[in-house]
């Protein structure tokens, strides 16, 4: 599904690179943690990945496609096969719930009837049905990340990316929000997820991709979080 | 779907802009109004020299009696010198240059110009023999005047050639820098509008960043991302038009319908349906202008 081979990406002529001559094969419905600590190339590889930053060198290929020769007007039919959630959730501050995650099916053009029943199905999944009627500011950390899952997720990608999803969560929340992302994944979704929370990549038992400064450095499968943190 | 969305979208953009909005529908307006106001000006000359240079004619003035002019010694032209000037008209030297001649005599002009100035005190002063005879000549192309005024020129007889055309080509050229400079204050105006919309897209997409990051996310593809921008500026910019034509339609019925073309009858004008023809060249502008701003504004703004 996510194919990475040798790939660089430095920012600035120079500088270290942010992912250093990185290579891995992530499979169709795989649940994968990218840990590390900070500026070890987490966030970057995943940015890598929705082509919002092109590699220095090196080929990626996510969904089929070879993101180093994707053109420009291809960019939005990759966007539509991945959903992307984030640390600090990117709602709409005066839309409601529905209108959030309706919005992400209006802009790709989805007709209305289809949104009038795929939204209100995708918020009962991701747990927030009756309030589909608040706003992100009526909502606890946990409720707004779930309307972000349900937003990255109601357009059924293959793919779905989570950037510290867990980062500006408490630990109970944080369990929630795990136990959510794993059914994601039951339902065939690939899932990768750049974390720093120990506990939780202790306790789901899933593949880890750890990265130290640019560079893969352990690739384990039933991981834990490790000893470099 | 998609259309209704992207109207909410627009009626969003231009209520959170309101102020940018007001200034871009004003500067279009003001420098469409410039832009319309060249163009009537243009047509106004084009107006006028096709009415004009039917009529105009050549004028060879005959000697009266008492002209300091040499060729006038002998005193007031004579029979015999009339009718060299006849031959030399018709001879095949000038004859195809000229459509019509027309011999104007003195009695003749007199009565010409008692019922012109009909009712004028200091025009009662005047008797008969205050007037010259002359030829009148119309030209076939009224540009080759000079030819027909050099073999006249001096003629025994002809105290003066006189091409109308000089007097109106001092107005035209009155006119035609009028309209020089009201384009070059168009230019002007157009620019500022140009930078206002470019301005007003900026804040626009600003204000918006949230929204079109997440579009961006979730694949919405670029046209549909920039659309409701464009739209934007191209409807500022085609109400700032409208306004234009609704300024100049006004100008010109109310300063020229209903009050100049009252008072100088003489001439034709431009009218309301000259607007109306103006019209789509002003919308146009408009909507290259707003083109051109969101174009610039969002290649550099809005990477995908």
């Amino acid at each position: 599904m996510i194919r990475l081979e040798n790939v660089t990406k430095v920012y600035a002529r120079g500088a270290r690179p942010a992912v250093d001559a990185v290579s891995m094969e992530i499979e169709r419905g795989e649940f994968v943690f990218l840990v590390g600590a900070s500026g070890s190339g987490k966030s970057t590889l995943l940015r890598l990945m929705l082509r919002e930053e092109r590699p220095t060198s090196g080929k990626i290929l996510v969904a089929g496609k070879d993101l180093s020769t994707l053109s420009n007007w291809k960019v939005p039919a990759l966007r539509r096969q991945i959903g992307a959630v984030f640390q600090d959730f990117r709602l709409l501050p005066n839309k409601t719930v529905f209108e959030n995650v309706a919005f992400a099916l209006q802009v790709i053009g989805k007709p209305r009837h289809h949104i009038a029943t795929v939204v209100p199905d995708t918020l009962e999944m991701v747990g927030l049905g009756g309030k589909e009627k608040r706003r992100p500011h009526e909502l606890s950390g946990g409720e707004q990340q779930r309307v972000a899952i349900a937003r990255a997720f109601v357009n059924r990608p293959p793919i779905l990316l989570c950037d510290e999803p867990t980062g500006n969560l408490d630990p109970t929340t944080s369990l929630g929000i795990m136990r959510l992302l794993d059914r994601i994944n039951r339902t065939g979704t690939t899932v990768v997820m750049a974390t720093h929370d120990d506990e939780i990549v202790d306790q789901m038992r899933k593949r880890v991709l750890e990265l130290a400064t640019g560079e893969l450095i352990r690739d384990q499968h039933r991981g834990v979080y490790g000893s470099t943190r | 779907m998609r259309a209704q969305f992207i109207l909410s979208e627009i009626g969003i953009g231009l209520r959170r802009n309101l102020s940018m909005t007001v200034s871009v529908i004003l500067v279009t307006f003001i420098s469409l109004t410039f832009v319309g106001a060249a163009g009537l000006l243009q047509l106004q000359v084009s107006k006028l020299k096709d009415d004009w240079y039917g009529k105009v004619e050549v004028s060879a003035f005959l000697c009266p009696t008492g002209s300091a002019k040499a060729q006038c010694a002998a005193g007031e032209a004579s029979e015999e010198q009339i009718a060299d000037i006849e031959a030399l008209l018709d001879s095949p030297e000038l004859a195809p240059q000229i459509e019509q001649v027309y011999f104007e005599t003195k009695a003749e002009a007199y009565a010409s110009f008692q019922e012109y100035f009909a009712g004028m005190e200091w025009a009662e002063m005047i008797r008969e023999e205050d007037l010259q005879a002359s030829f009148r000549i119309k030209l076939v192309d009224a540009e080759n005047y000079q030819v027909v005024s050099d073999v006249l020129s001096g003629r025994p007889g002809i105290e003066s050639v006189e091409d109308q055309r000089k007097i109106f080509d001092t107005l035209f050229l009155v006119l035609n820098r009028a309209s020089v400079m009201t384009v070059g204050l168009a230019a002007l105006m157009l620019l500022a509008a140009v930078l206002l919309i470019t301005t007003t897209i900026r804040l626009s997409a600003l204000s918006r960043r949230r929204e079109t990051g997440i579009m961006r996310l979730v694949g919405a593809s670029n046209l549909f991302i920039q659309l409701p921008f464009m739209l934007e500026g191209a409807i500022a910019a085609t109400i700032g038009a409208l306004a234009s034509v609704a300024g100049l339609w006004l100008g010109v019925r109310y300063l020229i319908t209903d009050w100049l073309a009252q008072e100088v009858v003489w001439v034709p004008l431009v009218q309301e349906s000259d607007v109306l023809a103006l019209a789509p060249l002003l919308l146009g502008v408009a909507v290259l202008l707003a083109a051109i701003s969101s174009l610039v504004t969002l290649n550099r703004y809005m990477k995908v």
